[in-house]
């Protein structure tokens, strides 16, 4: 075991975490831990855009912005936190072009803008052009250039190390982070680093569904890693499913192919969005669009032998627009599926895409112990946090803009809490818990198979608490998802050595996503109301008077051990929107 | 505009669609043996499915110490590099039915690079040469309020190379790079160019000593493995032959 020490460790390395690490590298001694090396990171599937009212192409404003967001997420948004994502998109996307990023251009030279989702000019009168791109790779961009400025600035990166806990030591009756412990892949060798502060910026955890346009490594191992030690999960509930995943397989098809003029049709060739949203129509902000999708497919007017798909059709568009603003997503239905995106609709389904609920911060990214309790030295940012910008459904594109400016943020506050702290003690035997991890599983004579478990859970959680959500399914998955987590603790792998264990570390990345199965699960049992992304047919209204506010879920382990998610709730903070009905 | 029809894709997708193929793969693990082995294994696949997805049975139904990175799994992210059928791809891109799955499909991992288990070679090499080309925006004198201006045609200029995933694909495919890993390799020159023809930049002199070195550019024999070899479709050879033109005319 090796002892490091850093003022501040930063756990990931997509655009949270290194934006953060641009920061806090030039304010403290930073060490960036991530279990991919940075390019890998899933930032880099994000194609359509990154939004801020940077009025390039016609009037705009960062209120119309902030309103667009608060009205998106379903009144769920903290609104002071929703104004700061919308008044610093503008700095943040001038930053990244400062820092190289190859953004479109429009012809006098600006950085081009166009139309995404949800997105609209003066609360809800049209679609406005307020995306910022880079064709239909701007996450690629991103994440290229963020990682060429950690470059530049000689950011210290640990690749390829897996962070399974996080430390924290009581001081004076106050809970603090002391460090984090880590698995080295290469060598199996386990890594204490001892901090003032740590930033979680490790992504989502959307490979708990199936068809999900989510990496293999998106396991929520930051959300798990602090759920575990007693601190809340906020709003897990609410996961975005994007509305054009391909057929099956659930690659991304960015909403930017609908904002160049894509649209969605039905068996019948219809443009069915025209019937759920007369304004926006496939400009709708995701959640209403795949709930769109999916009444289409349920009454039959779905596409294919089985029925179980409609049609993106970008047949209308002249190639050259194809070639020019969307050569990726094209080339994914020549690639995948076959497919002729000229010439042919593409067969698309919604895919489990992006985690609205995370750990719960405040607004510069310290990690909330309680409803009110900072956790000194310890910050989250990104799609493992939940600050919360996106409340019950995230607008397109404004998930590029929390990275960069609640990643600057978080970078900006640790660095600064680290120059300002000591060290906290680390606890006793830090690495206990990860060693008996670690040792039980490459000891286990267990007869479950972790790919088996997988499978499991993730087709219950397709079939149960997807776009549509009863009481009776949330139950059937609760029920499953607390069968498989019995099993996994007979799981075995087949991998015993050190070197490379990728077979160990995807039996850790199972617990993890079991764990917060369960805690989403749970979470939308009790959220007797639809709202966003999590839409209840048994109670298919928004409830304001009961439940706008936040879920807090706890872990709470009883005295002979049996672990159950205690859930409490939290206000939402509200400044100037009052909550209207929802209409596109 | 065309009506949606049921389509020839759904149509083949109703007939029974596995077959049986066989992955050779090259395993090596120095913590069992000190040589590499070829080892041969039968999958019941659909062959519209990924090289990837038949890697992921292996290890998930078959052999679970089976090693190899890969995250995204749609030619993105750029973790799962290999030699397949004796070629340069990316496991995820790559089709079963396009690589012949009559005979046996082979998989080593790329070339030129130390082999660390099975399929994962140590990339450490690879990102100290990109990082060596000074890969990021240089400017001088004081930041404009706003954003930079650049044109589209400006812009245009070096759209080819930020496709670039750092997959290695294209550097493990040279044999120069074979033969020498002191050469920097296509992707680290493909990143210079990406800089060099920005019209923002103003460190291309700098980038264009560096590749000027006898690593640099003039060791490329324009073979045109790495433009072969590139999942993204970048032109690499004419990015490396663009650079080479700039060191001779200074002109870019």
């Amino acid at each position: 075991m090796k002892i490091h020490k850093y003022d501040t460790v930063i756990v990931g390395a997509g655009g949270a975490g290194m934006r953060a690490a641009i920061e806090a590298t030039k304010r403290s001694r930073t060490a960036v831990l991530t279990k991919l090396y940075p390019t890998r990171s899933h930032t880099g599937a994000a194609q359509g855009g990154m939004a801020a009212a940077l009025a390039n192409v016609e009037e705009d404003n960062w209120e119309w912005h902030t309103f667009d967001t608060v009205k998106g997420g379903d009144y769920l948004v903290d609104q002071d936190a929703a104004e700061i994502l919308a008044k610093e998109a503008i700095d943040a996307v001038l930053d990244l072009e400062k820092m190289g990023l190859p953004f479109n251009r429009t012809p006098a030279g600006q950085i081009d803008q166009r139309r995404f989702g949800g997105h609209s000019r003066n609360h809800g009168e049209a679609p406005v052009r307020r995306s910022c791109y880079a064709a239909d790779r701007t996450g690629h961009m991103i994440l290229q250039t963020l990682y060429q400025n950690c470059v530049k600035e000689g950011v210290e990166f640990f690749n390829e190390f897996y962070v399974l806990d996080q430390l924290i030591t009581e001081v004076d009756g106050v809970k603090k982070s002391a460090g984090v412990v880590a698995y080295e892949l290469a060598t199996g060798e386990i890594h204490i680093f001892q901090a003032k502060a740590v930033i979680y910026a490790s992504g989502g955890c959307g490979k708990f569904f199936r068809v999900t346009s989510n990496a293999h490594t998106l396991t929520g191992d930051g959300q798990a890693a602090v759920y575990r030690r007693g601190l809340p999960l906020e709003d897990m509930e609410f996961f975005q499913f994007h509305p054009t995943g391909i057929w099956r397989m659930g690659i991304l098809l960015t909403e930017g192919a609908r904002g160049e003029g894509g649209i969605l049709r039905n068996k019948d060739g219809e443009r069915f969005m025209e019937k759920y949203a007369p304004v926006m129509k496939d400009l709708a902000s995701r959640d209403v669009v795949s709930r769109s999708i999916y009444t289409e497919i349920r009454e039959g007017r779905g596409c294919g032998p089985e029925g179980d798909h409609v049609y993106l059709d970008l047949t209308h568009l002249p190639p050259e627009q194809l070639d020019a603003k969307l050569p990726d997503i094209t080339e994914f239905a020549r690639t995948y599926l076959g497919i002729e995106p000229y010439t042919d609709p593409i067969p698309i389904q919604p895919t489990a895409h992006y985690a609205m609920g995370g750990i719960p911060t405040n607004v510069e990214g310290e990690v909330l112990a309680d409803n009110t309790t900072v956790v000194p030295g310890l910050y989250a940012a990104g799609e493992v946090a939940c600050v919360s910008v996106h409340g019950a459904n995230r607008l397109g594109t404004n998930s590029l803009l929390d990275i960069n400016v609640f990643g600057r943020r978080a970078g900006i506050a640790a660095a600064e809490y680290s120059a300002k702290n000591d060290y906290v003690d680390l606890p006793e035997n830090p690495e206990a818990l990860v060693v008996e991890q670690v040792e039980r599983l490459r000891n286990s004579t267990g007869t479950e198979r972790v790919a088996q478990i997988r499978r499991e859970l993730q087709e219950t959680m397709d079939a149960n608490v997807m776009v549509f959500r009863t009481e009776q399914t949330i139950k059937t998955a609760v029920e499953k998802i607390g069968e498989l987590r019995a099993r996994y603790k007979n799981v075995a792998i087949q991998d015993k050595g050190k070197r490379f264990n990728t077979d160990l570390l995807e039996a850790i990345e199972l617990g993890n996503l079991l764990d917060l199965a369960e805690v989403m699960a749970v979470s939308a049992l009790a959220r007797k109301e639809s709202r966003g992304g999590h839409y209840r047919e048994d109670y298919p209204n928004r409830d304001d008077v009961n439940f706008m506010r936040h879920t807090m879920a706890y872990r709470e382990v009883g005295d002979d051990g049996t672990e159950t998610v205690r859930l409490d709730y939290k206000p939402v903070v509200q400044t100037r929107y009052q909550p209207m009905e929802r209409k596109y | 505009m065309a009506t949606p029809v049921l389509d020839k894709v759904e149509a083949e997708s109703a007939a029974s669609p596995y077959i049986t193929v066989t992955f050779r793969v090259r395993r090596f693990n120095p913590e069992v043996s000190a040589e590499a082995t070829w080892e041969d294994f039968q999958l019941e696949i659909d062959p519209k499915e990924r090289v990837l997805d038949g890697l992921h049975k292996i290890k998930w139904e078959l052999d679970g110490t089976l090693t190899f990175r890969r995250s995204c799994a749609h030619g993105i992210c750029g973790s799962d590099a290999m030699r397949i059928n004796g070629r340069n791809r990316l496991a995820c891109k790559t089709l079963i039915k396009d690589i012949n799955p009559e005979k046996p499909i082979t998989i080593e991992p790329i070339k030129g690079l130390t082999v660390l288990k099975d399929l994962v070679v140590d990339m450490e090499p690879f990102f100290q040469a990109y990082r060596d080309v000074m890969p990021f925006l240089v400017t001088t004198g004081n930041e404009p309020t706003r954003e930079r201006l650049q044109s589209p045609e400006d812009r245009e200029r070096f759209d080819d190379t930020t496709k670039c995933i750092l997959c290695a694909a294209c550097t493990s495919s040279c044999p120069v790079f074979w033969n020498d890993g002191q050469y920097f390799g296509p992707a680290a020159i493909v990143n210079a160019h990406r800089f060099i023809f920005d019209s923002r930049d103003e460190a291309g002199e700098q980038r264009l000593e560096i590749l000027n070195d006898k690593d640099g550019v003039w060791r490329c024999r324009t073979t045109f493995n790495c433009t072969d070899a590139c999942p993204r479709g970048i032109e690499v050879t004419k990015a490396i032959q663009e650079v080479k033109r700039a060191l001779i005319t200074r002109r870019f």
